[in-house]
């Protein structure tokens, strides 16, 4: 007994060691939380509380209370743009939701031919900037559109060169006419056609991971198909749903793009702050209304956090990946709609490739490159674009892994359970915020020699930093998605084994979440390179952007050489993404062989 | 004999002082950060000879539309970015400059400068470089289409026939469409209907009032007929006449510079100015208050509002601060000076938020949906 009470065995030293090593761990996993967290605060929480504190003053910056929110609710036609808001955000949510559900399934659950191509094809409007989305909604809805004067007649003009007072009366017509500018109804179809990826790319994720066990259950038990898909498979993609629900309408209350262009008839929230802040300088008003937006997004995490705490990880340490089978019927029934789906993507592509060629809309269609000549365009049009490749590349890169191991650490990390359920709230603020609010907080944040982060203002980082914060929400719920698909098991198994965490995250969590990983990196990529609304306030005199020239190339009445302008940050997007799917094939075959059974 | 020798020395003296000043003040060298709401390609024609004039001054140009600019430049208040402000709309100026965010300058050839173009203070905080004014853009195909006669004049505007067919900038969004705004309120008659400011018949001006009895004024019942033959009011000033351009409705309420533009890139637009008079505004530079001020500032200032500058403005533009004598560019009216009604800047800029929330009461409800 003593010697082995004076000469411990090697079991115990083995274990003290592994208790140190399990310590240092500890540690460097609150260190990673915390570092996460200090990120969110600097460039989430403390401009916007900069955001707050200015829409509680009046123009001479005393302060006031809430009298600018009741001076807003007081003025009808502000109150009725908080019900046209509601309204539009409720619509597209609904539509694109129901539609990117059934693409995702198709891509995940059948055994439909032409995936990759219709994958492909349908995340296309993600690589157009928001302004050829409106060209492409006034050139085929609008007053002079192809739809409101007619298909044929559009047909005519473009091939027979026609005059448009000339046209000679069809006997046959594909003709109807949407108001555009005066109803909701064309910012409604315009923003399911700019939300549909964004929703794609999460509801994709969360199909694409289910347990084969629970369909061999459900088969072995009878269930039809109908019950199967109620009880398995939307509950499992149920989390992914909600956060796609709560992303689209965030998404489609905040921006102010689409009604910019199309919906001048339209008053809604995100153009009320444009007027007050564009219009008349109020920024205090622009405040309160920036801050009235922020309402859906609380509620929004309320219920995302209901609905997560009953979420089940889909895929469990035993699970075995789900393989569809063939069912032709089904899968041709998805062919077809998938196809739909598309043909009306390439349309409103293929809409603003003719804005780009054609000579003078709508009166002289014959076609003509002109637009595509930028060496008269001002303000060194090739610089703008090269800083645009560098922002897009610089984004990605940092703001995958800023995103990812925060999202890690959220998701798996231990310890400082308060902490983390903060963390996670200030995550999804940022799709609330609109890129102008954004803009604006981050001038009033950083624009000042107190800061010790001044030093950023006007460079090349802040325009990172603040596109990383704008696009981030979709990217961490992206990450979240695939974290939550793995079962904590893994963590637990790997702590029972004393493999410190850093090494399961890069063993285990990242090779299994790399297709999510990599939507990350490509997301941030793209959105990056057509974004304007919040570096138009951030962008110095010798960091011009592409994406703004564009703008001010369409306010100058250039609408055809924008349009140009577009379909290259377009056709770049495109590129970009193809070369990353070259490279990262090889990469993506070795880290998920496990899916193939 | 000794009187006159002290005179020239002191003349001699007086003369030293100024060049040493002058050359204190201005700078050949440098990077200098200008912020401008000029459009994209009349800065590269203008900029070209001050490069070549100045070759070791560089000039780093942060340019947007009005209401971006002022509102960028007001958000880095605190911290002001820009060493100056060229070419931007003077009521913006007005906002700028009761924050007390402008440096009062006088820059070399200010006497030369037409009275009305500048802040008329001794010492300015800014000088006007061009006016301009509204304008309708007419759509000359649309209207043979639909059998619309010409639109002369404000008057004609209101008749029932153009019902649905106008559109015009939001004022609340467009300082554009403000400025429109505010001249129809200035030349309104009692009986509400526009009166002819410019030309030999030109009517008295009324006395303008302030604050809450803006909103008698019988402009308002002129706004309220117009009101009714506007289909769209919308976000941008130069969006009523790029919807011209492209046939989305025939006639738009812009501004001169842009009819002339679009006219010129090949679109079916005519420009039309009122034949009661136009309201304008005016370009104008200042120089930004900082602690300390960027001394190639001063001599981008200077060169701004000389007779070279002038000359650059006076292509795109008709009225120039400075009278350069050369023919109105192409498409203009001949007559174009005389087309400007009296305007009052200052009574638009004191009164600008009673104005809009009047405005916005009466004819937001544009905005529903029906």
């Amino acid at each position: 007994m003593t010697t082995i009470s004076t000469t411990p065995p090697s079991w115990l030293a083995a274990k003290r060691k592994a208790a140190r090593a399990l310590n240092t761990e500890v540690w460097l996993m609150r260190g990673l939380i915390l570092l996460s967290g200090a990120f969110l605060v600097t460039f989430v929480l403390l401009p916007l509380y900069e955001l707050i504190r200015r829409s509680m003053e009046n123009r001479q910056g005393e302060f006031v209370g809430l009298e600018n929110y009741l001076q807003y609710f007081s003025t009808p036609a502000l109150a009725q743009s908080f019900a046209n808001s509601l309204y539009i955000s409720a619509m597209s949510t609904l539509i694109t939701v129901t539609l990117a559900f059934v693409f995702a399934y198709a891509l995940t659950r059948t055994c439909m031919p032409f995936k990759n191509v219709l994958r492909t094809l349908a995340l296309l409007p993600i690589f157009a900037p928001s302004l050829l989305h409106g060209i492409a909604f006034i050139y085929l809805f609008g007053n002079q559109g192809i739809f409101t004067n007619g298909v044929f007649n559009f047909l005519l003009r473009l091939i027979g060169g026609y005059d448009i007072r000339a046209v000679p009366p069809l006997p046959f017509e594909i003709q109807f006419n949407i108001n555009l500018y005066k109803e909701p109804t064309g910012i409604i179809l315009a923003e399911v056609f700019y939300l549909f990826p964004h929703v794609l790319l999460i509801l994709m994720v969360a199909l694409s991971l289910a347990d084969a066990r629970l369909y061999e259950a459900a088969t072995a038990l009878r269930a039809s198909r109908w019950r199967t898909f109620l009880t398995v498979t939307l509950p499992g993609a149920r989390y992914g749903i909600i956060s796609a629900c709560f992303v689209a309408f965030t998404l489609v209350i905040t921006d102010f793009g689409i009604p910019k262009v199309i919906g001048d008839g339209v008053s809604v929230l995100a153009t009320d702050i444009y007027k007050q802040v564009i219009g008349q300088q109020n920024f205090f008003m622009g405040s309160t209304v920036s801050v009235l937006l922020l309402t859906p997004t609380i509620i929004g995490f309320a219920i995302d956090r209901f609905a997560q705490r009953r979420q089940v990880a889909m895929l469990s340490a035993r699970a075995v990946p789900y393989q569809p089978k063939p069912n032709p019927t089904l899968d041709r029934l998805m062919l077809a709609f998938c196809i739909l789906v598309v043909l009306a993507i390439l349309l409103v592509i293929g809409t603003a490739l003719i804005a780009s060629v054609v000579n003078v809309w709508p009166y002289r269609l014959e076609l003509s490159g002109r637009h595509y000549d930028f060496s008269k365009v001002a303000g060194g049009g090739l610089d703008a674009y090269w800083n645009s490749l560098r922002m897009a590349g610089l984004t990605a890169v940092f703001g995958t892994i800023i995103v990812f191991v925060s999202a890690y650490m959220i998701e798996k990390g231990r310890g400082l359970g308060k902490t983390r359920a903060a963390l996670y709230f200030l995550s999804t603020l940022p799709v609330a915020l609109p890129g102008l609010v954004l803009g604006l907080a981050y001038i009033f944040f950083f624009n000042r020699p107190a800061n010790p982060l001044y030093f950023l203002y006007g460079t090349m980082p802040i325009l990172v930093l603040s596109t990383i914060v704008h696009f981030y929400t979709v990217s961490f719920f992206t990450a979240t998605t695939a974290l939550k698909q793995m079962d904590r098991e893994f963590e637990a198994v790997s702590a029972s084994l004393a493999v410190p965490f850093y090494r399961t995250f890069w063993r285990v969590t990242v090779p299994v979440s790399l297709p999510a990983i990599l939507e990350i990196g490509i997301y941030y990529f793209v959105n990056a390179l057509t974004t304007v609304s919040a570096v138009i306030f951030l962008y110095s005199a010798n960091l011009k952007l592409a994406s703004i020239m564009i703008v001010n190339m369409d306010d100058a009445g250039d609408t055809a050489p924008a349009a140009a302008m577009s379909m290259l940050l377009f056709f770049t997007g495109i590129g970009v993404r193809l070369l990353y799917e070259l490279v990262t094939r090889g990469l993506k075959q070795r880290t998920q062989v496990w899916r193939q059974r | 004999m000794k009187l006159t020798q002290l005179f020239i020395l002191i003349a001699l003296l007086g003369l030293a002082l100024s060049a040493g000043a002058a050359l204190a003040q201005g700078s050949d060298s440098g990077t200098l950060t200008v912020y401008t709401a000029l459009e994209d390609d009349q800065i590269q024609a203008y900029l070209a000879p001050f490069n070549a004039k100045y070759p070791n001054i560089t000039v780093n140009i942060v340019r947007d539309s009005t209401g971006v600019i002022t509102a960028r430049l007001l958000a880095e208040k605190d911290n002001p970015q820009a060493d100056l402000i060229w070419g931007l709309a003077a009521t913006s100026l007005l906002i700028l400059d009761q924050e007390g965010m402008l440096e009062p300058y006088a820059p070399a050839g200010l006497e030369e400068i037409d009275p009305r173009f500048r802040d008329s203070r001794e010492v300015p905080t800014w000088v006007g470089i061009d006016a301009y004014e509204t304008a309708f853009c007419v759509n000359t195909i649309e209207i043979e289409r639909l059998g619309l006669p010409m639109p002369e004049s404000w008057g004609d505007l209101i008749k029932p026939e153009y019902e649905g067919y106008i559109v015009m900038p939001n004022p609340n969004s467009s300082g554009t469409g403000f400025l429109s705004v505010a001249a129809v309120l200035q030349m309104a008659g009692a009986d509400g209907s526009i009166q002819t400011l410019i030309g030999e018949n030109a009517a008295e001006v009324q006395e303008l009032p302030s604050g809450e009895a803006v909103n008698e004024l019988p402009g308002w019942s002129y706004l309220d007929a117009l009101d009714k033959n506007i289909a769209v009011y919308t976000h941008s000033g130069s969006k009523p006449c790029r919807m011209a351009g492209a046939g989305e409705y025939p006639i738009g309420i812009s501004f001169g510079y842009r009819a002339i533009r679009q006219a010129r890139s090949g679109e079916p637009i005519v420009g039309v100015w009122p034949a009661e008079g136009s309201g304008w505004d005016l370009e104008a530079n200042a120089l930004m208050k900082k602690a300390e001020i960027n001394p190639a500032a001063y001599t981008f200032l200077d060169w701004a509002i000389s007779e070279e500058a002038m000359t650059l403005y006076a292509a795109n533009f008709p009225i120039t601060g400075l009278d350069t004598g050369l023919p109105v560019p192409e498409g203009y009216p001949e007559n174009a000076v005389d087309l400007l009604i009296k305007n009052d800047l200052y009574w638009a800029a004191a009164n600008r938020e009673v104005i809009l929330a009047e405005w916005l009461k009466r004819y937001d409800a544009k905005s529903e949906p029906r």
